[in-house]
């Protein structure tokens, strides 16, 4: 008797149990998709039928707002789920944090491209010098209290107000110190702005030279830019931009050296004298028992090994790449066993037998 | 270019600090709508300008005048907008005999216009309207697509970002559960798309979680869909395109297995298990003479110098 009265009453308590959630459950054939970070729900059921909708005002509105509420009430119940805490002590308000959004929008304006250092920012990190945080006050020993280190009031008086400019051990004593001081300090500021204005120029180069978002227009860019990536764009096609149509006011391009032509070689019947030479060259490098070196070609492949070698090893520094080839594209190169085509290669002229052989790249 | 725009220094704080508001950012700021009208914007078309102006609040700019341009052929006016008052979301409403009460909704990337949608207004019942108590301002929407076209179809999707996008306000850490008050419910049946909004009353029921019931407020349009102007694949996924240094870092060597329990992983230098201390078991204790024998090849023993 006891264990059926036990029973009602665990029946009596799962009874009301169920009760109670059902005012709160909604019944959807197929689940929501959530995005708790945004208040986000997506009901991908099929909506109630068209016909109903079609329907005057009122029916269509109720129906409307009976989809929403149960929408709703799925996306509440969820949030609710969320771990809640109160903010603000016991009595303030109950506040669930939200995850981070799910949902991919897209971004307002581009990442921020991390700049290029400026000439002083690579000295500093060559030499190791690193920033020295200064006190924002600084002691005034006439004043006798904390004055700024520069600004309104600051802490070696007003500098407009010196009333003595004295005249340093070695310069002309008709000299006015206060306009040598005037003129020193516009140099100063002029100097200043020049560097900065070539710092900035300098990031604008580097910028261009790798664009990250290659080929779209940004408005931002100017007409050399455009300019060059255009032609980039042309002359990507198999047949190297020969039978690109131009626009009514593009201009001609130029001649290219290659001539829209993937492989170039010299006329059958040319230049008879380079061809001798060449040919007997060529049975003289076949029949000598030393083999023959051309100096630039094994440095030039000597140092595009070590320099892949470290990059290899150290991914991100970009910098120290673009310096070494830079330097190496100045450096004269020694006059080796040349071709018509090779001369292409060679950057320069070289002036006498400079020993290109024997340098190797500075550290 | 990045670098060109520093060559004209601020020279006051102020200035600095708007320029730097505006500036590409890792975390972004959010997004603003321009609310414009254009050349031949009707009644209609004006009081849903002003009321989307009343949802958005603070992060909406609802221009005064009339603009006579026309968004889909000529971009370059709205691009200049949306570079003055930086805003990145706009609404453009007007009114022809071929298109009336017409809507253009579009977002921009770097202040050149990626998405255009034209949406044509077919019934509109104002915020004024509908004489129910409202939700105060600047409150976040809560916000609900139903419809399986909004998945299927490539220009509803489009429309679905746009509209999260439009309607999303600030993205918040952590929120006050009572003040869930606001929900945006879009419908897509039968090519149009109605829009929603409600006000949310939690009632009571028996545990935790409350009952809603809802109550109408606010504006609710009836739409259908016109024009589109999509940006191109590429273009939209280097919009999408996030920098690595907004990812979550993971934390390694923890796993997680079904049932929930939490693993960790050490890794532990090489050692040498004949030198291992185990326990202290005084028979096999080495004896003096046992230890110099061992010792003796080995380590000779240092003097200590003072």
């Amino acid at each position: 008797m006891a264990a059926v009265r036990v029973e009602a009453v665990l029946a009596a308590a799962e009874e009301q149990e169920a009760e109670k959630r059902r005012s709160i459950t909604v019944e959807k054939e197929l689940e929501l998709e959530f995005d708790l970070g945004n208040l986000l729900a997506l009901d991908r059921n099929p909506p109630p039928a068209a016909a109903a909708l079609r329907g005057a005002g009122p029916r269509r509105e109720a129906l409307l707002r009976a989809l929403a509420r149960d929408n709703t009430q799925l996306l509440v119940s969820r949030l609710w789920e969320l771990p809640a805490e109160r903010a603000g002590g016991a009595g303030g308000p109950l506040v669930a944090r939200l995850p981070e959004p799910t949902f991919r929008l897209p971004r307002e304006k581009p990442p921020p491209r991390p700049r290029p250092p400026t000439r002083w920012e690579q000295f500093a990190r060559l030499k190791g010098i690193r920033r020295r945080k200064k006190t924002s006050l600084v002691w005034d020993e006439q004043a006798k209290e904390w004055r700024r280190r520069w600004g309104y009031r600051r802490a070696g008086g007003d500098p407009a107000r010196a009333w003595l400019a004295e005249v340093p051990a070695g310069a002309d004593p008709e000299e006015d110190q206060f306009a040598r001081l005037r003129r020193e300090k516009r140099e100063r500021v002029a100097r200043n702005e020049l560097n900065r204005l070539r710092n900035l120029a300098r990031a604008h180069r580097a910028g261009s030279a790798v664009p990250a978002a290659p080929l779209h227009p940004t408005g931002h860019q100017d007409r050399e830019e455009l300019r060059r990536v255009a032609r980039v764009a042309r002359v990507s096609t198999a047949s190297l931009g020969r039978f690109q149509p131009r626009l009514p006011k593009e201009p001609a391009e130029p001649p290219s050296r290659s001539g829209g032509r993937k492989r170039r070689f010299e006329p059958l019947l040319g230049n008879l004298a380079a061809e001798r030479s060449r040919q007997l060259e060529l049975l003289r490098d076949m029949g000598s028992k030393k083999p023959v070196l051309d100096i630039t070609r094994a440095v030039n492949k000597q140092m595009r090994q070590e320099e892949a070698e470290a990059a290899a090893a150290h991914k991100g520094k970009k910098q120290s790449q673009r310096g070494k080839r830079g330097r190496r594209q100045q450096r004269p190169g020694r006059s080796g066993k040349k071709s018509g085509a090779r001369r292409q290669q060679q950057q320069q002229k070289p002036a006498g037998g400079g020993t290109g052989g024997g340098r190797r790249k500075k550290a | 270019m990045d670098p060109l725009d520093r060559v004209v220094k601020p020279k006051t704080k102020r200035a600095k600090r708007f320029l730097e508001k505006r500036e590409p950012k890792l975390n972004e700021n959010t997004k603003n709508a321009m609310l414009i009208r254009g050349g031949n914007a009707n009644l209609t078309v004006t009081a849903v300008l002003k009321d989307i102006y009343a949802v958005k609040k603070p992060f909406a700019v609802l221009y005064k005048k009339k603009n006579i341009t026309r968004p889909f052929e000529d971009q370059t006016s709205l691009e200049f907008f949306s570079k003055k008052s930086d805003c990145s979301l706009f609404l453009f409403g007007c009114h022809n005999k071929k298109r009336p009460n017409n809507l253009i909704i579009g977002r921009m990337f770097d202040y050149h216009v990626l998405d255009m949608i034209e949406l044509g207004v077919e019934k509109f019942v104002s915020l004024k309207d509908v004489k129910n108590s409202k939700c105060p301002e600047g409150t976040k929407p809560m916000l609900i697509f139903a419809g399986d076209v909004f998945d299927v179809n490539e220009e509803y999707r489009r429309l679905k970002s746009l509209l999260i996008d439009f309607f999303r306000g600030p993205t918040v850490p952590s929120i006050r559960l009572a003040g869930l008050e606001y929900v945006l419910h879009f419908t897509a049946v039968d090519g149009k798309i109605y829009m929603r909004s409600y006000k949310v009353l939690l009632k009571k029921s028996g545990c935790k979680i409350p009952r809603i019931e809802l109550e109408e407020m606010g504006p609710s349009l009836d739409l259908v869909m016109r024009r589109t102007h999509l940006a191109s694949d590429d273009l939209y996924k280097l919009s999408l395109k996030q920098p690595k240094a907004l990812k979550p870092k993971k934390k390694k060597n923890i796993s997680h297995d079904v049932f929930g329990t939490t693993y960790g992983r050490i890794h532990m230098q090489k050692q040498d298990l004949s030198k291992l201390q185990t326990r202290k078991m005084k028979g096999l204790k080495k004896r003096p003479a046992e230890k110099l024998a061992e010792d003796g090849g080995a380590t000779p023993k240092k003097s200590k110098s003072a």
